[in-house]
């Protein structure tokens, strides 16, 4: 097949090394390429203009002797090429790379992110702020040297800055920080959140108004941020998976799935395929879970009470049956590493099969009482319009990216478990606005039961668990995989250096970019808008703030 | 038909023949406020109770059922918890008017409650302008609930009360179209007398498709007036955590709950007076042994019977709608509503004209 950026059959990572002579492989783990930092952001443009416009991930990196950078997982939408970047900053005590935000614009957030963990600074990045940690914290908690000593649990309340530094490199080499203002004094700033009924955690917005239409609306993120990532820097391989239930908690089977196949895969550990059907099936029923929540919270904020209860009701069923063979109903701690915990109870299959028959007519009675509701529609359709470009550029994936037409579904675009084996539709839609986000997200219920249905009677026998030592060590490298969680792409990074625990590990948060891209979706709309989108958008704090 | 004014008149004469007039009077005004207020408490009660109810059986739930029978008495005992709460004030905001608010808006509530006639002979406040002064009466509690997000020095509380402010103004037109297109067929604003005027029919089936149109614009006007879902934007809890109440506590925040819950009924029970026939039983024409029967009924069961149907209705539009959008609640007010309600008030003047009513 002739495609355009492939016509001389030059892979992209030959590309760069035709571009950049001082490009590095290394070939460990999943491989990736060293690019020179002081050509680092005419190489993005390039990238981006080859087609290369999803920033799948980006890590900011410390390792060790002064030495910091990030690394850039990129991919093409177009081909499903995948690239890995690795750039470090020019020198030890200069932290400086250029920003790529204005290239993808999912980098920004990530890059205050780097900035927060590692003290990167991002030149050129238009809000150089911390993103989790408050504003007087001292020191960057990720960096190797970092001494947790430095701060005390701070009895006085944050103060919220209105003004935001940006910093621009010199002819001379040296930084200059100059400071941006975010809010004016005669604007009328209203906070949503963190203590609010429709952000759904403690997720927290300054919203600037203009009666009741949104001129600026500022992003804080942080209100339950445990560091994660850092905790996970300490803890062995097998510990390590008692941590990502709590990130996404609608997706935490996916995300342990996430964990335990990038543990694998980094292990060369094939899981058995009795284990793949139970992982998939358990991812499915998660994202009914999550899904039936989705529909749930979205009528409460606009006000149907009614619909919320009906989902909760069913919500319950899907839970009950999580119950029943993991133990747990909200973090199932289900799968690890080489296989699940235990195996299926007897009657899984039973309810499993009962609840598929229950919840097909009941899909219709939603659409009956929430769907068809001129309300609703009023409400939904036209409203918070993320174009196609957007939805890349900000890497908003899952059911918000295929809403405004992007076919980004992992489960189709990177097969694993038993995905590439089932016959399942990717849900598009090309609107993009709140109405489409609604319907992708209650199409998937249904293809949902559609692929459990095709796994429930084939169950292979099998072990349902692969034995594994207690003390894992990962072969030097890096090692990236990705679900398709609840709301989009989740992807675990690990950097091993051969330790029993990992030296970074990187969660992809599937909130972060939807996050991000609310204001770009918000402004202009009217503050009952913002509730619909944020409804849609189907964020889950734990999971942007981790 | 139960005249309750042979009670009152009776009590009008015990009393003069033992004092003398001036007392009697102050005395009998005295008696009847207490009486209003009882039982203006015991309806935001039963209100209370019906709605819980009500909404569990729409939300597949059972609602309150532990304290006492059926749950009884949890509304009761939510009271008293009402009753025993802090009052907190706020540091900036503007004591005197945030302290007045709740008790303007349950004024305005008591004052249109005291204009319903629940049976005859058992009006408090009913003069020829009657329908001209609920209506009056009933618009003052938007000046409560502006003092109210004005005063509480929040700015949810601000949006909330500026939302109510545009909502209720623009809905109060709707309401005096929807009412004066029964007005123009009875040529009477007294309450008590449009009742006895559907003596022989409903106003609802003696103004046909023009009283039909009325009543359903009345409904419509009517919940967004008492700022009840789809149209609770002003304290929509998703966005404005409880709009322009959000500052208030224990029994001032009471108050607006208790007014909300009988402004329905007050909402209601007009539908019920004006379009439904108030107190008045239903009479089939030609079937006398029926009319008969329904004579038995006393009027005050008829009236609570259809204002509690009316209420019915609000909430299960409540418990179903999702919220609207500010804009959409002025777009429908002023494009849609407002209009079609002029054009109906033609269309009754003609029927009534052409004598095309039964």
């Amino acid at each position: 097949m002739w495609k355009r950026n492939t016509s001389y059959n030059m892979t992209i990572r030959e590309k760069i090394t035709a571009w950049e002579p001082a490009a590095e492989w290394s070939a460990e783990g999943d491989g990736m390429l060293t690019v020179p930092v002081e050509t680092f952001h005419d190489l993005a443009v390039r990238l981006k203009r080859e087609g290369f416009d999803f920033l799948r991930s980006l890590t900011g990196m410390d390792w060790g002797e002064g030495r910091f950078g990030a690394v850039y997982h990129i991919e093409s939408t177009a081909t499903g090429e995948n690239i890995v970047l690795r750039v470090f900053t020019p020198a030890p005590d200069k932290c400086g790379l250029p920003s790529v935000g204005d290239v993808w614009k999912g980098a920004l957030l990530n890059e205050r992110e780097a900035y927060d963990y590692f003290g990167i600074q991002f030149l050129n990045h238009p809000d150089m702020r911390r993103l989790y940690l408050r504003d007087d914290w001292v020191g960057h908690p990720l960096r190797k040297d970092y001494d947790p000593a430095l701060n005390p649990l701070r009895m006085n309340n944050e103060v919220s800055q209105d003004s935001t530094p940006h910093f621009e490199l010199m002819p001379d080499g040296s930084l200059i920080r100059k400071r941006e203002v975010i809010f004016d004094e005669g604007e009328y700033v209203i906070n949503v959140g963190p203590q609010h009924p429709a952000t759904h955690g403690v997720l927290r917005f300054r919203v600037s108004l203009e009666g009741e239409i949104i001129r600026k609306l500022d992003v804080h993120c942080g209100y339950i941020h445990r560091g994660i990532e850092k905790m996970c820097e300490s803890l062995t391989y097998p510990q390590t998976l008692a941590l990502t239930d709590r990130l996404d908690y609608l997706g935490a089977s996916q995300n342990r799935h996430a964990l335990c196949m990038c543990i694998e895969k980094g292990l060369g550990l094939e899981v058995s395929r009795r284990v793949q059907y139970i992982r998939t099936i358990m991812d499915e029923l998660q994202r009914i879970d999550s899904h039936l929540l989705f529909f749930s919270c979205l009528c409460m904020d606009m006000g149907a009470l009614t619909a919320f209860f009906y989902g909760f009701r069913d919500r319950e069923k899907v839970l009950d049956i999580l119950e029943q063979t993991t133990g747990g109903r909200l973090i199932q701690n289900y799968n690890v590493i080489g296989g699940v915990q235990a195996d299926i109870h007897p009657d899984f299959v039973r309810r499993v099969k009962e609840f598929i028959a229950y919840m097909r007519p009941t899909l219709r009675e939603y659409h009956e009482i929430f769907t068809g509701n001129v309300i609703a529609r009023q409400r939904l359709v036209g409203t918070g319009v993320l174009t196609r470009e957007d939805a890349i550029s900000f890497g908003a994936t899952g059911g918000t990216g295929r809403a405004s037409g992007w076919a980004c579904d992992v489960r189709k675009r990177h097969p694993y478990a038993m995905y590439g084996e089932v016959d399942f539709d990717e849900v598009l839609f090309t609107e993009g606005d709140c109405y489409a986000r609604y319907m992708v997200r209650m199409r998937e219920i249904e293809q949902s039961l559609r692929i459990i249905e095709q796994l429930i009677d084939n169950i292979p026998e099998g072990e349902y668990r692969t034995k594994t030592k207690p003390v894992i060590r990962i072969p030097e490298g890096t090692y990236y995989s990705a679900v398709e969680g609840s709301r989009g792409e989740f992807g675990v990074f690990i950097e091993s250096r051969g330790d029993k625990s990992p030296y970074r590990m990187k969660f992809r948060s599937t909130g972060l970019p939807l996050v991000s891209c609310l204001e770009t979706i918000a402004r202009g709309a009217k503050i009952a808008d913002l509730i619909a989108i944020g409804g849609t958008l189907d964020y889950v704090v734990p999971d942007i703030d981790r | 038909m139960f005249d309750f004014s042979i009670v009152t008149q009776a009590i009008h004469t015990a009393l003069l023949s033992i004092m003398p007039e001036g007392l009697a009077i102050f005395l009998e005004c005295v008696v009847v406020g207490v009486c209003l207020l009882l039982m203006y408490t015991v309806i935001a009660i039963v209100m209370i109770f019906m709605e819980r109810k009500v909404c569990a059986a729409f939300q597949c739930r059972l609602g309150p059922v532990r304290v006492g029978p059926w749950g009884t008495l949890q509304v009761i005992c939510d009271v008293f918890k009402m009753l025993t709460k802090e009052i907190i004030t706020i540091r900036h905001a503007d004591r005197f008017l945030y302290n007045l608010a709740p008790y303007i808006v349950i004024l305005a509530s008591v004052l249109a409650f005291s204009c319903l006639p629940i049976n005859r002979g058992m009006e408090v406040l009913d003069f020829n302008v009657g329908v001209f002064f609920t209506m009056a009466a009933s618009s003052i509690g938007v000046v409560g609930i502006l003092l109210a997000g004005w005063s509480s020095n929040n700015k949810y509380s601000l949006i909330g009360a500026m939302r109510s402010g545009a909502q209720m103004i623009s809905y109060e037109l709707s309401i005096g179209l929807s009412i004066l297109t029964i007005v123009v067929l009875t040529d009477t604003m007294q309450l008590s007398e449009i009742v006895e005027r559907q003596a022989d029919g409903w106003f609802i089936f003696k103004g046909h498709i023009p009283a039909i149109i009325a009543f359903i614009i009345y409904l419509i006007a009517g919940n967004a007036e008492v700022n009840r879902g789809p149209f609770d934007l002003p304290e929509a809890e998703s966005e404005l955590t409880a709009g322009y109440h959000t500052e208030y506590s224990g029994m001032h925040f009471g108050l607006f709950y208790v007014a909300e819950f009988v402004n329905l009924f007050i909402i209601a029970g007009l539908a019920a007076t004006i379009f439904l026939g108030g107190w008045m039983p239903l009479h089939i024409p030609g079937l006398d042994a029926f009319n008969t029967v329904m004579d038995y009924i006393p009027g005050f069961v008829w009236f609570f019977a259809k204002a509690f149907f009316v209420v019915w209705l609000l909430m299960w539009i409540k418990w179903t709608f999702p919220r609207l959008r500010v804009d959409q609640i002025l777009t429908l007010e002023w494009k849609y509503l407002v209009p079609i309600g002029l054009a109906n008030l033609l269309l009754m003047v003609i029927v009534v004209v052409f004598k095309l009513h039964f």
